[in-house]
Formats: structure tokens, C-alpha cells, sequence
């Protein structure tokens, strides 16, 4: 739990706490994104404890937006399920990329493993040290938890009176911030050339495949990465 | 809507999270694999932002988000901060929506 603790902000104001700032700024996007899915999970029917209960359990913001529509629209349960699963398959890689920072002890383990999100793990591998790591990942995790679920119960609320997000360019902000996030890393060669194969198979798949599924063909990207310098082993994938 | 999608949804979901650090607790793995998984991390990250930078369900998105997102990404490289990119994806977007010269 000593992970927890270092996520306190020091004295000298929040303001001063860079990641703590940007962390804030992307909590504040994803407020009115979680506002606009209560207030249209309400407009369609859809009960506003339900809706809530489903960003606290869930909490996966695409997957939710998914299930809605498609349910909403008459779709079989069982497409809504497999649909947000494919969408949240990502989750499997990105586990095994930075699961060691929050496997320390299994209540850690059981916790982080609930908070992990693209933005924590992206705010994450952005930092250098395992400690950054983890302090980044827990904040990044905890400040969107404590987000999420409120910011949609309010958007069920407020109902109508909640504008359309993509009005004020959300749609483009919450890309462009992950991006931000892993451009420090697209300076090194080989993790470019992964990216750019990889994001280049996702786009030219997308029409074909249903969602979620291109962004996990773009792990074949990381074919262009290697080789790498080799390890002891120097075992090679097929 | 049933409470049964959104237990199954929220399950299934939960089990993939927790899949990943299980498995890291059980095997040692070597500084090379370990370059690799946070290579193909990074990469599934790319793959989520350019998509979602030009694709909604299944089709595209519009120049507008494509522009806002291009934008940002051009200041993140030259180095901007954080808020800066953020701030500057969405004026875009939103500016160009505003004056209806993109979609």
C-alpha cells in the first residue's frame, strides 16, 4: 500500500505537480465525455442507477458507449457482451506490459488491476523510473475511478440540458492526449516502426473487422520492432 | 439493457485486467521480453489513438477530429506541454466544427 501513499501531492500546491495537473486535465475531459454517455443511457430509457453501477463496475468508457447503442438498438445481449469484451482486449497486453507496478502484495493487485485504463497505463510507461511508474499509474487510475461514475450519474441527471461533447472537440482531445503521452517514446526507432506498422494495420482493418479487433491486428506491428538487442536467449517468435 | 450485460460485460473485463499482472507474478521474464511487451503496449496505445483519431463504428470520423488530433500530435512532438496539446486537439476540432468547415 506504500504506492498509495506517494501519490500524495506535495506542500508546495497541486498546481506546482505537473502530473497531477495534466492528470486533472484529462479527469476534466473525461467528465463531460462520462456526462454526455448518463445523459444519453437516460434518454434511451435506460434506468440512471444502472447506468451508474455499470461505470463503476465497468469502467471501460468505449465499451459502455458500445453497450448502450447496440442494446438500445435492439441488438442481441449477447453482441453488446462480445462487442465491449473485444473492445477491452487490450487490456491482456497492456497487463503484462505494466502489471509488476501494482503486483506487489493481492489486494494491490486485485485494486490496480480495476484501475487500469489506456490513460493510467499510457501517463505510466510515459514516466522513466519504476516509482514514477507507479506513482503515475495509481494517480492516473484513482483520479479517473473517482470521475467516471460520478460525471455520468450527474449527466443522467442533468439529462437533456447536457450538450453534445463532440461540440467542444472532446473527440479529438482524448486522442490527441494519449498521443502526447506516448510521443516520448515514438523517439526510439524500433518502438516507431512497431507504432507506425502496427497503427497503419489497425486503420486498413477497420472497415473489415469488427471493433476492437484492429486495434489488437496492430500487435503484429511489433514484428517491425525487432531485432532487438538480444537477450541470453535469443529465442525468436514465430 | 439487462443487469446481466452489464455483469457479464463488467466480469469479462475485469478478467482480462487481472489476467496480465497473474500472469507476470508467476514467471520471470527477460529484460528483452520485457522491452517487447512494453513496445507492444505502446504500439496497442498508437493503434487506439489513430483509430479513434479517423475511425467512429466503422467509418470516418470526419476531417475535424482527424485536423484537432494531427494538431496535437505536431505540438506534442515539437514538445508542448501537456495541456497545451490537449487544449489545442480540442480548439481545433471544435473551431472547425464552429465555423462548419469540417464535419
Amino acid at each position: 500500500m506504500s504506492s498509495l501513499q506517494r501519490t500524495r501531492p506535495g506542500s508546495r500546491g497541486i498546481w506546482r505537480d505537473k502530473l497531477l495537473r495534466d492528470v486533472l486535465s484529462i479527469a476534466a475531459a473525461m467528465a463531460i465525455v462520462g456526462a454526455s454517455l448518463g445523459a444519453i443511457a437516460v434518454s434511451k430509457g435506460i434506468p440512471l442507477w444502472m447506468i451508474t453501477l455499470m461505470g463503476a463496475v465497468i469502467f471501460a468508457g468505449g465499451s459502455e458507449f458500445m453497450a448502450v447503442g447496440l442494446m438500445t438498438a435492439g441488438a442481441a445481449p449477447v453482441t453488446a457482451v462480445v462487442g465491449g469484451l473485444l473492445l477491452n482486449a487490450r487490456h491482456l497486453p497492456f497487463g503484462l506490459a505494466i502489471g509488476d507496478l501494482f503486483a506487489r502484495g493481492p489486494l494491490t493487485r486485485l485494486v490496480g488491476s480495476h484501475l487500469m485504463v489506456d490513460e493510467s497505463v499510457a501517463f505510466a510507461l510515459a514516466q522513466r523510473d519504476p516509482a514514477a511508474k507507479r506513482r503515475a499509474y495509481w494517480l492516473t487510475g484513482i483520479a479517473l475511478y473517482c470521475t467516471w461514475a460520478p460525471s455520468i450519474f450527474v449527466g443522467g441527471l442533468l439529462g437533456q440540458q447536457v450538450g453534445d461533447p463532440d461540440v467542444f472537440g472532446l473527440d479529438a482531445a482524448l486522442p490527441a492526449a494519449l498521443l502526447a503521452l506516448i510521443v516520448p517514446s515514438l523517439r526510439d526507432r524500433p518502438t516507431l516502426r512497431a507504432v507506425a506498422v502496427g497503427a497503419l494495420v489497425a486503420v486498413v482493418s477497420t472497415p473489415i473487422l469488427p471493433e476492437g479487433l484492429p486495434v489488437m491486428a496492430a500487435l503484429v506491428g511489433v514484428a517491425a520492432a525487432l531485432p532487438l538487442p538480444r537477450g541470453r536467449k535469443g529465442e525468436e517468435e514465430s | 439493457m439487462t443487469m446481466a450485460v452489464v455483469l457479464a460485460l463488467a466480469g469479462g473485463t475485469y478478467a482480462m485486467r487481472l489476467a496480465g499482472p497473474l500472469l507476470r507474478g508467476r514467471i520471470t521474464i527477460s529484460p528483452r521480453w520485457e522491452r517487447l511487451m512494453s513496445i507492444a503496449a505502446i504500439t496497442l496505445l498508437g493503434a487506439f489513438v489513430v483509430t479513434s483519431a479517423v475511425a467512429e463504428g466503422g467509418g470516418f470520423a470526419g476531417w475535424a477530429r482527424l485536423a484537432g488530433v494531427a494538431v496535437g500530435g505536431v505540438l506534442a512532438w515539437r514538445r508542448a506541454p501537456f495541456v497545451v496539446v490537449v487544449l489545442a486537439a480540442a480548439v481545433t476540432t471544435a473551431g472547425l466544427r464552429f465555423l462548419e468547415l469540417a464535419a
